[in-house]
C-alpha cells in the first residue's frame, strides 16, 4: 500500500491552484544495487486529477520524473468547498487516490 | 563494422563541437574574459543563491511533509511488543502534548534522569511504552535507499508540531546547564587523526566545504542554522535525516569514532547549540541539498 499524498488546492479569482506531493520511489531501472544487480524500474505512469467528476488534468509520466514527485497546476471553474481528487498508477499496477477540499 | 560505426560517431561529435564553438564565438567573443573573472570571484554565492531560490520554491511543498504524515500515523498506531501507541509519550510538556515540545528540547527528564534531545526522548518512549529494544533500533538508525527508520519519521512529525514557534531550550535544571557546558567542551575538543574539532569548521564565518557554506555556530546570528531546516529532506538521494544523523556524520567527517545512537554526547552537543539558538523562530522540517 502506497503512502498518502499531500494535496493543497486554493481558489482565487475563479482559478484553482493545486499542489500535489506524492510519495513514490520513482526507480528508473537504470541503477544497480551494491551487488551489481539492476534495480527494477518502478515509477508512476499516469496521473489524473478530477473535479466534480470531470477530468481536469491527465498526464503520462516516465522514469525521468524524480523521487517523491511534486506537481502544480491551475484550472478554471472550481470553487472553495468543492472536492478535487488525484489518482496515480505506477508500472507495477499499484494505485493511489487521495482527495482534498478546495480552500 | 564496429570501426565504421565509431568513425560515424566521432564525425558527428566533431560536428557538434564545431557548432558549439561557432555559436559561442558568434555570441560573445569579447565578454569571455570578463565572465571568467566574475565566475572565479563569486562561484559560492551564485550557487548558494540558486539553491536558496529553489528552497523557497519548495518550502510550501517540501517532501519532508510526506515523512510528517508517516510519522503521525506511526505516533498514533498501536505497535511494538506491548501493542501501545506513543500518544502517552511525555516530551516535556506533559503526556501527549506535542505543540511546542520540539523547540524546548533537549531538556532534563526526571523519569529517565537524563538530558534528552527529541530523538533520544522518542526512542526512550518507544522502549518504555511500546517495548522496543534500543539495540534493535540502533541497528539501522539512519535512512538509506531501502528504508527510513521509524524514529526518523516520528521526529519529523514531532518537529512539525513546533512549526513557526520560538526556540526555547531550557537551562533551569543543573543537569541542563551541565549538558550545555559539556556540549561546549565537545564542540571545541580537538582530537582524532586530523586533530579536528567541530569548531575547526564551524568556529568562523565564511568557511565552506566544496560549494557548501558552513554556518559559524559560535555566532548568535548563524547558530540558528544548527537547528533550522532539521529534520531535513536531502535532495541528494531523497532521504530524510534528523539532527542525530547530522551530528554522527560530522564526527565521521572528522575521522572521530562515531558516537552511539541517541547517546548522551549528542544530547549535550544539541543542548549547547540549541541554547545558543534560543529566541530564533523555528520554521519546521526543511529541505537540504
Amino acid at each position: 500500500m502506497a503512502d498518502p499524498m499531500r494535496i493543497r488546492a486554493a481558489s482565487k479569482d475563479g482559478v484553482v491552484n493545486v499542489k500535489v506531493l506524492m510519495s513514490h520511489e520513482m526507480e528508473t531501472g537504470q541503477r544497480k544495487d551494491a551487488a551489481g544487480k539492476v534495480i527494477p524500474a518502478h515509477f508512476i505512469q499516469s496521473v489524473s486529477a478530477t473535479w466534480q467528476g470531470k477530468v481536469v488534468l491527465s498526464a503520462q509520466w516516465g522514469p525521468a520524473v524524480s523521487k517523491n514527485p511534486f506537481i502544480e497546476f491551475n484550472f478554471k471553474g472550481g470553487k472553495a468547498g468543492e472536492k478535487i481528487g488525484i489518482t496515480w498508477t505506477d508500472n507495477k499496477g499499484d494505485k493511489r487516490t487521495d482527495e482534498a477540499i478546495i480552500n | 563494422m564496429p570501426g565504421i560505426k565509431l568513425r560515424v560517431v566521432l564525425a558527428l561529435s566533431g560536428f557538434a563541437l564545431a557548432c558549439a564553438a561557432h555559436t559561442q564565438e558568434a555570441v560573445a567573443p569579447k565578454k569571455a574574459a570578463v565572465q571568467t573573472k566574475k565566475a572565479a570571484s563569486a562561484p559560492k554565492e551564485a550557487i548558494t543563491a540558486e539553491f536558496e531560490k529553489f528552497r523557497e520554491m519548495m518550502e510550501d511543498a517540501s517532501p519532508a511533509e510526506l515523512f510528517e504524515a508517516k510519522g503521525e500515523d506511526l505516533w498514533k498506531a498501536k505497535r511494538g511488543p506491548k501493542n501501545a501507541s506513543l500518544e502517552q509519550c511525555d516530551l516535556g510538556l506533559g503526556p501527549g502534548v506535542l505543540k511546542g515540545a520540539y523547540v524546548r528540547m533537549p531538556r532534563y527528564f526526571a523519569d529517565a534522569d537524563q538530558v534528552m534531545d527529541a530523538e533520544r526522548r522518542i526512542v526512550h518512549c518507544m522502549v518504555t511504552l511500546q517495548g522496543y529494544k534500543v539495540e534493535d533500533l540502533a541497528k539501522q538508525p539512519f535512512s538509506n535507499q531501502s528504508r527510513t527508520p521509524d524514529p526518523v519519521s516520528l521526529v519529523t512529525y514531532v518537529a512539525g508540531q513546533s512549526r513557526g514557534m520560538k526556540i526555547a531550550v531550557p537551562q533551569k535544571h543543573p543537569k541542563e546547564r551541565e549538558a550545555y557546558d559539556v556540549g561546549r567542551e565537545i564542540f571545541n575538543f580537538r582530537a582524532g587523526p586530523w586533530d579536528f574539532s567541530c569548531a575547526s569548521c564551524h568556529g568562523e564565518s565564511g568557511k565552506r566545504i566544496r560549494t557548501q557554506d558552513l554556518p559559524n555556530l559560535t555566532s548568535k546570528e548563524e547558530t540558528i542554522r544548527a537547528f533550522q531546516g532539521w529534520p531535513g529532506y536531502r535532495m541528494t538521494g531523497g532521504l530524510m535525516h534528523t539532527l542525530q544523523w547530522r551530528m554522527n556524520d560530522c564526527f565521521r567527517q572528522q575521522r572521530f569514532p562515531e558516537p552511539g545512537y541517541a547517546s548522551e554526547t549528542i544530547a549535550d552537543l544539541l543542548t549547547y547549540m540549541g541554547v545558543n539558538a534560543n529566541g530564533h523562530l523555528y520554521k519546521g522540517p526543511g529541505i537540504k541539498r
